[in-house]
């Protein structure tokens, strides 16, 4: 959990501060033109990018060529099956000029598309070894996410529900203890399928969340974008608020031990 | 169990029957639910469930739309050569038949990738008829690499292949399979395929679990509708997807739904796919394989692939010529089969582009 209490109301993730809260990303759209669009509504500071999905030789099928130079790319090595292949999408897209920052996904499960914790933890370690700003899509699993800390990821980011199944925070209490116990950022990222989800997992105590499908394949992504900004702020309030700690910890209304006397 | 296995179960399996016997209300209930069994899919190819198209349509558009977005993937194919000892009495290419036998040399390999990457297209399937003789496996491997240098991914439709042989081509740059039973029904599989190689039934139907291990990332299967029992086609390619989708966690599986056109043999269809029939088992297979990819090529027209975007369908070739040296001028042979949807990769991205849909060129990367 982030414990900058100077500014609690920016992210620091590597080397830059966000004031945004909700990421989101560029798959699923029915036309690029809803790209730009979509992140001046929801004043998303950072877009998730498939490296695989990037088509440098071509003019107008460019995907780069839609997200605004003041948005923080955060491309993803979506395809890899290894630790290996992750890095060296990694290594692709930084020298495409995609900069430092990488989500990891490593995965072997075109089913549910879980994502391989092993081989993420091999691919951090080497990543932040050579310098990148390295955010691990990752089952919320406690052990494993300090291993990742330790490792050098600049963020966790634990799934709610698989990818696109829009089945909200599943795993909350897997969730909370990595909330209460990482030093860097926890982003919830997968199966956040409604505005209502995002706020949950912000009221939780996340730092930031990701959200694609959810806005992507909605009818009308730019509004959609704009609703889960709104959630995304008002999860944060109300954490900011100590409402969830209100609700966990509520006082008893008829005291247990009324009758002891100092007798 | 592996699926030869449970196929071999279900081929006896009178399945005109059991439809038969399948009510609206059934069909009313499995639309209910949110996940389908094997049965729920057999019952969605029920005549009950003719009556239920649009509701399965409504639904199979919304699960399509979630998993993979108002997005199509574009393709085309490269034949390389149509030499083949096989004698399917359906194909263009059968053996007996009299016609030009060419295998394109690696610069006419390079020349049709060249105007096939200028539409802009970066997912290529490279084609062969069955001949190790004409079409060795260095052949095919060189054919990879001169892929590679204009595609980003090279999906193979050529001849069954041993693991290892796979595991070659794989590493030459060949990242997806596409191999068609033809047919499940092995009564009919033995008629059709009266010599060649490809009379072995089961060594074809373990092709994409081969493909699969030996690092392949994605298979393709289908059956050709036009040669056995509809449904029964319909529901074994169904039942193979979903063997291949759970036990092959790490492979992307899609679904082709080819139906029999004019060619240049003499065989005539006795189980004719009707367009009915057809939106009915694409939304049945949407249904019960909601993260299956489903494919239409340019062998259905341009009207009816029009209306099928928004049905559950994922990829699509475009501009497609079915020769040998078909994108170039001269000295072109005949075709495999006939294309019915002629319209231009540009006018099919136009279509794709106006019924608010993503046209996708690229979504691999090899690494």
């Amino acid at each position: 959990m982030e414990l900058n209490m100077n500014d609690k109301n920016k992210l620091k993730i590597g080397d830059r501060k966000f004031t945004n809260r909700l990421f989101t990303g560029t798959g699923k759209f029915s036309s690029k033109e809803l790209i730009p669009k979509m992140l001046k509504a929801s004043q998303s500071e950072m877009i998730t990018v498939a490296l695989r999905r990037v088509d440098e030789s071509s003019q107008t099928e460019n995907i780069l060529q839609y997200i605004p130079d003041d948005v923080q790319l955060l491309p993803n090595t979506s395809g890899a099956r290894t630790a290996k292949e992750a890095v060296r999408i990694a290594k692709i897209a930084r020298e495409a000029g995609c900069g430092n920052f990488v989500k990891i996904e490593v995965i072997n499960d075109q089913k549910w598309l879980m994502p391989d914790n092993e081989e993420t933890l091999k691919a951090t370690k080497r990543l932040a070894e050579d310098g990148f700003t390295v955010l691990p899509y990752v089952s919320p699993d406690l052990v494993l996410a300090k291993k990742l800390e330790k490792a050098g990821a600049a963020a966790v980011m634990p799934l709610g529900s698989p990818i696109g199944s829009h089945q909200g925070i599943q795993t909350e209490k897997m969730i909370e203890m990595l909330i209460e116990v990482c030093h860097v950022p926890v982003i919830v990222d997968a199966g956040i399928g409604r505005p209502s989800h995002a706020a949950q997992a912000m009221e939780m105590g996340a730092d930031a969340v990701l959200v694609n499908t959810a806005i992507s394949a909605a009818a009308n992504p730019p509004r959609i974008a704009r609703a889960f900004k709104q959630a995304v702020e008002a999860g944060r309030t109300a954490y900011l608020e100590k409402m969830g700690e209100k609700q966990k910890y509520a006082s008893a209304s008829s005291p247990l031990t009324g009758f002891i006397t100092n007798n | 169990m592996s699926f030869v296995e449970k196929c071999n179960q279900i081929q006896n399996f009178n399945i005109q029957d059991y439809l038969a016997g399948v009510s609206e209300h059934d069909v009313e209930n499995i639309l209910k639910k949110n996940k389908l069994d094997e049965t729920d899919f057999l019952y969605l190819l029920s005549p009950a469930a003719e009556n239920y198209l649009e509701e399965m349509a409504q639904k199979a558009h919304n699960l399509t739309n979630q998993w993979f977005g108002k997005t199509i993937q574009l393709y085309m194919p490269l034949y390389i050569s149509n030499y083949c000892q096989n004698q399917c009495r359906y194909c263009g290419f059968n053996q007996k038949n009299k016609i030009k036998r060419r295998k394109l040399s690696l610069k006419e390999i390079e020349k049709e990738a060249r105007i096939i990457a200028d539409k802009g297209i970066r997912h290529v399937v490279v084609l062969t008829g069955e001949s190790r003789k004409h079409t060795p496996l260095s052949y095919l491997q060189e054919a990879i690499r001169i892929s590679k240098k204009y595609f980003a991914s090279v999906c193979l439709e050529i001849f069954p292949l041993k693991t290892e042989e796979y595991r070659k081509l794989n590493q030459s740059g060949a990242d997806c399979l596409t191999v068609y039973q033809e047919v499940y029904d092995r009564k009919i599989y033995r008629e059709l395929h009266p010599s060649g190689p490809k009379r072995n039934y089961e060594f074809r139907l373990d092709t994409p679990e081969r493909a699969a291990r030996a690092g392949f990332r994605a298979v393709n299967i289908g059956t050709l509708f036009g040669l056995a029992n509809v449904e029964k086609e319909a529901y074994l390619s169904g039942l193979h997807a979903h063997y291949l989708e759970n036990n092959y966690l790490d492979c992307e599986i899609s679904l082709s739904i080819p139906r029999l056109n004019d060619h240049e043999g003499d065989f005539t269809s006795e189980h004719n796919l009707s367009d009915k029939k057809f939106v009915q088992i694409l939304l049945a297979y949407r249904l019960f394989l909601p993260k299956v990819g489903i494919n239409i090529s340019t062998r259905e027209s341009a009207n009816f692939r029009n209306n099928l975007l928004k049905l559950g369908v994922t990829k699509m070739s475009a501009g497609s010529r079915t020769e040998v040296g078909g994108y170039q001028k001269d000295n072109k042979t005949s075709g495999q089969f006939d294309i019915s949807d002629r319209r231009s990769v540009k006018s099919v991205v136009n279509m794709i582009k106006k019924s608010g849909y993503q046209p996708v060129f690229k979504n691999w990367e090899q690494v």
